[in-house]
């Protein structure tokens, strides 16, 4: 009640001090005058009598101040100043409209028409229809609009007050609330001209303006519809054919060129056989999205892969790794993965050119690899003490490391390699 | 391990001329191929009109793939038996498969012999697990605590009537499945598995089956990890 700007809440003022708003808290009956009080700087109270006179004097004052209450967009105590220009721009333009149908009372007035149905109800019209077109979601009613985007200036014209509003609210919602705004003073104009009937003749003109308007809108809605649906297949297309370059990209650096060495190396039935292995698990790495993991980061299951990739093209023997759960390495996962890679190695040195099957666990307890082949076994017992590729760098490797080896070996049933670290321990 | 006497009857679905020639050139003499398709469609009306023992499905195919050729099927015709055979290290695709109704599932890369072999014994009402379905089986089940450790080896021993009824059962594999899924994983046949844990290959393939059963009916459909990583992937 008191015009105090000091007192606005949150120090708008402040902040968007050319926020013309209704200041419902101030106010005494829709905040109009505490509003426009705080914009103008003026003692509210001031405008209140004006007003007031105003309506004693001839109910101007009355329709403007129902007009104001409609088109200015409520004091949100908390809300967000972001959209001060946006909201700025529809005030403005509401505000002219409220001056302008302010400015045609008066003029109707000294004209000598009266405030009858004639003019009351057609002004009720278009006040509702175009506070239904200029009044924002912005205002409390909507709190979809808590946080609204930047929004370009309103031209004045309804299809850019659906552009404008679109941010703020679904697009059907926006579209429905535009035309029964438009309607509504389509129907305020209609009313007018057929009550007055002094302007008989420009009812014809009026109907042939809204004949003119619906087949326009008849005309260019289809047109609109495939503009909006041809648009939408353009991105969806852009998107695919960048996809597609992607894919090109990745076959024409992999695959084509291995086909390519194919063709080159077709004699050797071993280097295309290896080639081919090759170019699978890097096919297969690719497809299944391999984790992009931190560059120098090294994981259990992509350096068995990649240690066996090594053995499969040093010895042509075939390594399948099947790996449970995955596991950053550390030093100790470091020497598992070495230890690992000297069982592949043993495997495809002396597992009889049989594949090797490599198997990795990491459980929360303990990493787990083992690595058999399906060669003539061996008794671990009659291992010469020479023999450091199996002494030294598996099983002692693996005990410096707080961990273990194990070889499981039957005559006539391969042998298996089985590497364990326990986890945990710091 | 039923062998039966007369060699199985096989249809070979899949959308590669080229690989189902090179299959039944690879199966000549060692199962009956009496009819192949390329299409989801052919091979509905195929597998209806030949009555196979064992379909070799691929997992990979337009229209839908093996998984919609089991779902058109099973409803019709529940004792026609599936491998699912693919080039594919999706998880989720093969796991797919398995959950519909397929018995087992084995790479192309797989030699001739093998994949007679896992066709008798899929023929013989037995799951086929390759080393890597045993790797996507234990991921899947992975962080799922162990179910019941009292009387679950007469459960699984026990035969392939007894279904769990407990979800709690469903979710998660016993101490012994997942033994049994390491060493198919490691790379052993069942004959070696029942050897190195002392048991015998009935029991083994017991277990296998009751993996199978538990994959196929377990709730936890988000029984893996990659499917929620892969929620971009639709999978129906």
């Amino acid at each position: 009640m008191i015009p105090d700007m000091a007192a606005t809440p949150g120090g708008r003022a402040a902040t968007a001090p050319r926020d013309l708003r209704r200041d419902r808290d101030g106010g005494m009956v829709g905040g109009v005058c505490a509003g426009l009080g705080k914009r103008l700087q003026v003692d509210p109270l001031l405008l209140r009598i004006v007003f007031a006179a105003t309506t004693l004097a001839s109910g101007v004052g009355l329709v403007a101040y129902v007009l104001a209450w409609i088109l200015l967009p409520a004091e949100q105590a908390g809300a967000a100043t972001k959209s001060g220009s946006g909201r700025r721009a529809t005030v403005e333009v509401a505000l002219g409209v409220g001056f302008l149908l302010l400015a045609i009372l008066l003029a109707f007035r000294e004209l000598g028409l009266p405030f009858s149905d004639l003019l009351i109800w057609p002004l009720l019209l278009v006040a509702a229809g175009g506070a239904l077109i200029w009044h924002r979601s912005t205002d409390t009613a909507a709190p979809a609009a808590a946080v609204p985007p930047p929004r370009a200036a309103l031209t004045g014209s309804p299809p850019a007050a659906v552009e404008g509003a679109t941010a703020g609210e679904s697009r059907p919602a926006v579209i429905s609330r535009i035309g029964i705004g438009v309607t509504l003073v389509i129907a305020a104009a209609i009313v007018f001209l057929q009550f007055s009937g002094a302007l008989a003749a420009a009812t014809d003109v009026a109907l042939a303006a809204l004949v003119a308007v619906i087949a326009l809108g008849v005309i260019f809605a289809p047109w609109f519809v495939r503009l909006l649906t041809s648009l939408a297949a353009e991105r969806a297309e852009r998107i695919r054919s960048q996809e597609r370059a992607e894919v090109a990209a990745h076959l024409h650096d992999s695959v084509l060129q291995t086909l390519a060495l194919v063709q080159k190396r077709a004699g050797d039935p071993r280097a295309v056989a290896a080639l081919a292995r090759r170019q699978e698990r890097e096919l297969r790495s690719w497809l299944s999205g391999a984790p992009a993991r931190e560059t120098g980061e090294r994981w259990l299951a992509a350096a068995l892969e990649s240690a066996a990739q090594e053995i499969e093209e040093g010895h042509g023997v075939a390594v399948d790794v099947v790996a449970v759960g995955d596991a950053r390495l550390d030093r100790a996962g470091e020497a598992l993965i070495g230890a690992a890679r000297e069982a592949m190695l043993n495997a495809a040195k002396f597992g009889g050119g049989g594949a090797v099957a490599v198997y990795a666990e990491a459980g929360d307890e303990r990493l787990q690899v083992f690595v058999r082949d399906r060669g003539q076994g061996f008794d671990p017992a009659a291992v010469p003490a020479d023999r450091r590729g199996v002494r030294e760098s598996i099983v002692g490797r693996m005990e410096r490391h707080g961990g273990r080896a194990a070889i499981h070996a039957s005559p006539g049933g391969g042998t298996e390699v089985e590497l364990v670290l326990e986890r945990g321990t710091p | 391990m039923s062998v039966s006497p007369a060699m199985p009857r096989v249809v070979l679905v899949d959308d590669h001329e080229l690989f189902r020639a090179g299959v039944r050139a690879e199966l000549d003499g060692l199962v009956d191929v009496v009819g192949d398709a390329a299409t989801v469609a052919q091979a509905v009306a195929t597998i209806r009109e030949c009555e196979p023992d064992v379909v070799l499905l691929d997992v990979q195919m337009p229209d839908g793939g093996g998984l919609e050729v089991i779902r058109q099927l099973v409803p019709v015709d529940p004792g026609v038996r599936f491998l699912a055979l693919s080039v594919s290290d999706a998880a989720e695709d093969v796991i797919a498969v398995i959950r519909a109704g397929a018995r087992g599932y084995v790479t192309k890369t797989i030699s001739g012999t093998e994949l007679a072999d896992a066709v008798r014994r899929v023929h013989g009402g037995d799951a086929v697990f390759s080393p890597r379905l045993a790797g996507f089986v234990l991921d899947a089940f992975a962080g799922s605590s162990p179910a019941r450790p009292g009387g679950r080896e007469a459960a699984a021993a026990g035969g392939r009537g007894s279904i769990p009824d407990h979800d709690a059962e469903l979710d998660g594999l016993t101490p012994r499945e997942r033994e049994v899924l390491q060493h198919i994983a490691r790379g052993y046949m069942y004959k070696e598995i029942a050897h190195r844990l002392g048991i015998s290959a009935k029991t083994v393939e017991a277990h296998v089956s009751a993996v199978l059963r538990k994959l196929q009916l377990s709730s936890r459909h988000e029984l893996s990890r990659w499917a929620v990583q892969r929620r971009m992937l639709d999978e129906s």
